[in-house]
């Protein structure tokens, strides 16, 4: 079998000259290589450009706002509400830069993001990269629990109840992932610590980051994806369902729980794939909501603590730490839908 | 009276009779409206009236919903709240679809290098999501009514615009377009009298989806205090003044965010019936 | 497993049928399918029986909603959801399939019967290699082992006629040709070995080339003792496989026999009809359907006189290209030439047929021929003047000249658009303005066999055929000189196919109209047209009168084009 493979000519048979047979080159032929390559190059290119745009996005939020950016720090530092003298803010403007031109500005600005540095905390004088370090790990395991329960529950739903000749078991299915994603977090949140924390007392009401407190948060954000996701998958599953393909697979003999695990299933993830990289994304801003409800520390309190003092650079950085995340995981996921659909590779 | 009313409904019954599916959420849409059109219809009383004999009350038949801290009907000011949240949805899918609009039309129509570069705007913005890019506002802006509805707005408005570049370029590709352009039509004619129309076509549905989520956003902004001031009865509101509470007060939470489940849950059914009606009568 | 059969037969012969080597392999009593819907249950087969012997293929013809794909699907328990299906005699190989398990039916499945469909491209899963596929059956009927299962598969493949297949089974159905394709999707249905292979239209979607070189391997499968069923609305490709034919219609066999007699001397009207509908060199000049002339004299007349007044002077060709060539850049950046220096040259009142396989460039042609494309070289001309090289401006007012019907009308009209409006909008276009659009659209409507009441219809609400008709009236309403024919029948029925080309006929016959006929069809090109050009690659392979060019092809790519081609030849015809 092996010795055959590095034929490049395939030897076709006469019947086959006149047949428009454009044969596929060999699979690893350097052709190919190269147009994954490109691909490649193509993507990190457009990613880095994408993180360049909403650098930009990020740096014109924070330049453009109203009011007096050294006035507002000094105000904030001080707990104050007050007009400032020149002599108090020159040396603030010195130290930050506020007097430079725009373009110099900018180019500081990307200049820190390439080394790691999202700009200085108004309020606590620290780097925002520490703010958000120190933060991070709590509110990663919030997301990254909340996509992976997410995917369970959706996936679960959609292979049980999908495309089954009873009418109530689709409708039973379809029904609670639509109500699933329109359920928003701060009300699911709330039901979920009254009725299993405060009255069956099953989890503590504020647990920290223990894994016992972890797990009402994990589910609230789960919840909502979980429905959305569903419903992606649902409509692929039932359209795969009727493809021809899964009709030669069950006129070969295969039943019905192989047909949907075997075939269906891997062509119906496809566009939960596409979407999970945008739900990484809404994960981490839905965290806000919900660590403010389970008063779990993370970045979403550190955000919403920063929101509320006006504490700009804090919440720029967020953001653009976010939008990083954002990028990457699109590139991953890219690379996830890549392996299950080789048809993206050539 | 109710004779008028039956007969045409009689007639139509045969060609379409109505799913419960589309009943229920139609009903519930209608009480919405009633509700932020006359408000006092529903709850007579008034919904700043304090009494504080009678605080933190439980759902009981004389308070439907309980009461708050200051013996303020929930039922009264969920009712008259509604105007102020429907409001901010509707003014923030407005802002949403403008924006969007402008976006998609231009890329879809405005040749390569406009798409280009709206593409890549697109793309850009898609990197912020929605909650962290009105935060962003918030925190420059400082919270207010109008923050809220421009920070949905603008939250919420790349989705829309990816929509409508998609769709406009899905339609310009249809063979109806080449056989208008075939049969000699000016190309500002074919796109004025086929591609808009047919583009929009399935937004009308995408919308009503898009208010339901607008009201749902700009309440989670609220409930983060960065909304509207809590005397105010609007939901959001009502969910931040609630939240002090929740341990003992479970319906200060509980029941305004009913009111936006409700509100999201059945708008989004009607949208997507009307989806599917477009859908299964077009193609 | 060949013995089966007939110690089964032998001990319950069948009243009829001589029991013994040639004994039916598959008996069909009184077949009915049913379907239940929302409480309402419309039946689709109504009573049919057929029986079929090792070693023989019987053909199963019939045109959309015949029910013939649900009488194939039945013969794999795949009828579908809500079916109900009863029969006096549903046996293979002696067994009673009608009271099968849903468990003893998929052993029967893969092992026993062999399904094909059509279009190897969405009938193989896409995400999982050719050799996970065709080892499928194998693992699911757990015949041998992993190692022995990966050799079967390569041998089945290497008998299916794939080269290397040791390579194919590692690649994807998409990284194969769609001879390879359909060939890999065949050997999934031999793989077990299986006396019986049903195959549901297993060559629609395929060139005619490739059509030729699956319908030989069916043949070779059928001469190695394999009972071969054959699918098809294409008598044509019937008349080259099949040992016997039953004709279906609205879930009735209306006609069934020996291929020979079905074929050449149909008994039954409606097989008359079929027959008669295949267009081919012997069709040409007479009419394909039985539907009278429906063209009112009068218009035509009018319509004539309008056009005539246009045709100043006949010699100079009313469109003519000259070295067209127009290149593509794929995705990875290379650019290919699509179309390659055609040339060509289109009469007033006559016919050029395009013809060509998939990838041939005839298409591309056919919009650059409209000027949607500009060519990279060459020139296309309208009645001796510019075409290709004006301006969009400059070629506006001219564009009702060059009028266009597409292969799939529903996507050419705007959906909210009722014929009626489809047609204003036309008519709008005409060199004259019409005094009433409305009287105007009605009589187009007639001009193409449509009724008045069709003005106030959406396209979605009317037939295949009807929304060509509509189409074609389209296209005439303001009065062009040449119309653009872009695989204009290949979606429809062969007996709906039959009269939208006799209406093509009488309308050129009337109106004086050029058609630049593209298609894949050598019979309907044949029948339809006075010169013809062969493209194959993005090249004119060959070019001259019709019968010169398909009676006596020079080129070789054109002669074995032509040999491909299955047709209904009658010895004795006319």
């Amino acid at each position: 079998m092996s010795a055959t493979a590095p034929t490049t000519t395939p030897v076709a048979p006469p019947t086959e000259a006149l047949a428009v047979d454009a044969s596929p080159a060999n699979p690893w032929g350097r052709a190919r290589l190269l147009v994954a390559l490109r691909r490649v190059v193509g993507r990190v290119v457009a990613a880095v450009l994408v993180l360049l745009g909403a650098a930009t996005v990020v740096f014109l939020a924070q330049t453009l706002l109203p009011g007096d950016r050294a006035t507002l720090l000094l105000n904030l530092r001080s707990g104050e509400a007050v007009e400032r003298t020149a002599a108090e803010l020159a040396p603030i403007n010195e130290q930050y830069g506020f007097d430079d031109p725009l373009a110099v500005q900018y180019a500081t600005y990307v200049g820190g993001l390439l080394r790691g540095d999202l700009g200085v905390s108004y309020q606590r004088h620290a780097p925002v990269a520490e703010v958000i370090g120190g933060q991070l790990w709590p509110t990663a395991q919030l997301a990254l629990g909340a996509l992976a329960a997410a995917w369970v529950l959706a996936l679960v739903s959609v292979v049980v109840t999908a495309g089954r000749r009873s009418r109530a078991v689709t409708a039973a299915g379809s029904g609670a992932e639509a109500l699933a994603a329109s359920v928003p977090h701060y009300w699911l949140g709330v039901i979920l610590l009254v009725v299993l924390a405060v009255n069956l007392q099953w989890f503590p009401v504020m647990g920290g980051t223990s894994p016992a407190a972890t797990v009402l948060p994990v589910l609230t954000l789960a919840v909502p994806l979980a429905g959305f996701l569903g419903q992606a998958t649902r409509d692929e599953f039932d359209r795969v369902l009727e493809q021809p393909f899964v009709t030669s697979a069950r006129a070969r003999g295969m039943g019905d729980t192989g047909v949907r695990l075997r075939h269906v299933l891997r062509h119906a993830v496809l566009p939960a794939i596409t979407l999970s990289g945008w739900a990484l994304g809404a994960l981490l801003s839905g965290a806000v909501i919900v660590e403010s409800v389970f008063s779990r520390p993370g970045l979403g309190q550190v955000l919403v603590a920063a929101v509320d003092a006006r504490d700009v650079p804090v919440v720029a950085g967020v953001v653009m730490f976010v939008a990083a995340v954002y990028v990457v995981a699109n590139v991953l996921v890219d690379l996830a839908y890549t392996l299950v659909d080789p048809r993206r590779r050539s | 009276m109710t004779t008028q009313t039956h007969a045409p409904a009689a007639r139509r019954a045969p060609r379409l009779v109505p799913s419960l599916g589309v009943v229920v959420p139609a009903t519930l849409v209608g009480a919405f409206v009633l509700a932020a059109v006359a408000p006092s219809v529903l709850a007579p009383g008034d919904p700043t009236a304090i009494d504080l004999e009678a605080a933190f009350l439980p759902p009981s038949t004389e308070h439907l919903l309980g009461t708050d801290q200051s013996g303020r009907d929930l039922w009264t000011r969920v009712v008259h709240g509604t105007r102020h949240s429907l409001l901010i949805g509707l003014g923030a899918t407005g802002v949403a679809l403008a924006i969007a609009a402008v976006l998609g039309f231009a890329a879809g129509l405005g040749g390569r290098l406009v798409d280009r570069v709206v593409g890549s705007l697109i793309e850009v913005s898609f990197a912020f999501p929605t909650m962290l890019l009105a935060l962003l506002l918030v925190a420059v802006r400082g919270p207010s009514p109008s923050t809220l509805v421009l920070a949905v707005g603008i939250g919420s408005a790349p989705g829309y615009a990816r929509m409508i570049r998609g769709q406009v370029l899905a339609v310009r590709q249809e063979a109806y377009v080449e056989a208008a352009l075939a049969l000699g039509h000016r190309r500002r004619d074919v796109v004025v009298r086929h591609v808009l129309p047919n583009a929009m076509r399935p937004l009308v549905a995408v919308v009503t989806l898009g208010i339901s989520q607008s009201v749902v956003w700009a309440s989670g902004l609220a409930f983060l205090g960065m909304g509207v001031a809590p005397p105010s009865p609007e939901w959001g509101a009502l969910l931040e003044a609630g939240r002090t509470y929740v341990t003992f007060a479970w319906w200060l939470e509980v029941m305004p965010g009913l009111a936006i489940v409700l509100l999201a849950v059945s708008v989004t059914a009607l949208g997507r019936a009307a989806q599917r009606r477009l859908e299964g009568t077009d193609r | 497993m060949t013995a089966t059969p007939s110690t089964a037969l032998a001990a319950r012969p069948a009243p009829g049928a001589d029991a013994g080597p040639g004994a039916p392999l598959l008996r069909v009593e009184n077949l009915r399918v049913g379907f239940t819907r929302g409480g309402r249950t419309t039946d689709v087969v109504h009573g049919i029986s057929f029986a079929l012997e090792a070693g023989r293929c019987l053909a199963v013809v019939g045109e959309s909603g015949s029910g013939k794909s649900v009488t194939a699907r039945t013969l794999v328990g795949l009828t579908g959801a809500g079916a109900s299906v009863t029969a006096d005699r549903l046996e293979l190989a002696g067994r009673d399939l009608t009271a099968l398990r849903p468990r003893q039916w998929r052993a029967v499945r893969g092992a026993e019967v062999g399904f094909v469909l059509q279009d190897a491209l969405v009938s193989l899963d896409q995400l999982r290699t050719v050799g996970n596929e065709v080892g499928e059956p194998l693992r699911l009927h757990r015949w041998g082992d992993r190692h022995r299962r990966a050799r079967r598969v390569l041998k089945v493949l290497a008998e299916v006629g794939v080269p290397e297949p040791g390579l194919r089974a590692r690649q994807r159905p998409y990284e194969l040709s769609g001879g390879l394709r359909q060939r890999a999707l065949i050997a999934t249905a031999l793989a077990l070995d299986p006396a019986l292979v049903v195959a549901d239209e297993p060559t629609t979607a395929l060139d005619v080339t490739v059509q030729a070189q699956v319908l030989d391997l069916l043949a070779q499968t059928k001469e190695r003792g394999k009972a071969v069923l054959l699918i098809s609305h294409d008598l044509a490709v019937v008349a080259r496989l099949a040992d016997e034919v039953c004709v279906m219609r609205d879930g009735v066999i209306v006609e069934a026999g020996p291929a020979e007699q079905v074929l050449h001397r149909p008994r039954h009207p409606y097989t008359r009809t079929l027959v008669d509908a295949v267009p081919s060199e012997h069709t040409r000049g007479t009419r394909l359907s039985s539907v009278p002339v429906t063209l009112a004299s009068h218009h035509g007349v009018t319509a004539r006189e309008r056009a005539g007044s246009a045709a100043a002077d006949a010699t100079v060709p009313v469109l003519e290209a000259r070295g067209l060539t127009k290149r593509f850049r794929g995705p990875d950046k290379v650019d290919r030439t699509v179309v390659d220096g055609v040339s060509f040259s289109l009469g007033r009142g006559r016919t050029l047929g395009i013809v060509g396989e998939s990838g041939s460039g005839k298409t591309t042609t056919a919009r650059m021929a409209l000027a949607m494309l500009t060519p990279d070289a060459g020139e296309v001309l309208l009645d001796g003047g510019p075409w290709s090289s004006l301006t969009s401006q400059g070629r506006r007012p001219l564009r009702r000249r060059v009028g266009v019907v597409y292969q799939d009308p529903l996507s050419s009209f705007d959906p909210r658009w009722s014929v009626g409006r489809v047609l204003a909008d036309a008519i709008g276009r005409a060199p004259a303005r019409v005094p009433d659009p409305r009287a105007r659209a009605v009589e187009l409507l007639e001009l193409v066999g449509l009724g008045p009441e069709h003005l106030d219809r959406r396209p979605l609400r009317l037939s295949g055929g009807q929304r060509q008709r509509v189409a074609i009236a389209r296209a005439l309403a303001p009065e062009p000189d040449v119309v653009v024919l872009d695989e204009p029948v290949s979606a429809l029925d062969v007996s709906v196919q039959a009269q939208v080309l006799d209406l093509l006929g009488d309308l050129q016959q009337a109106l004086g109209v050029a058609y630049l006929f593209i298609s894949h069809d050598l019979g309907v090109i044949r029948h339809m047209s006075h010169d013809v050009l062969v493209m194959h690659g993005g090249r004119v392979v060959e070019h001259g009168p019709a019968d010169d060019v398909l009676a006596d092809p020079q080129h070789e790519y054109t002669r074995g084009l032509l040999a491909a081609v299955p047709r209904l030849t009658t010895p004795g015809g006319p």
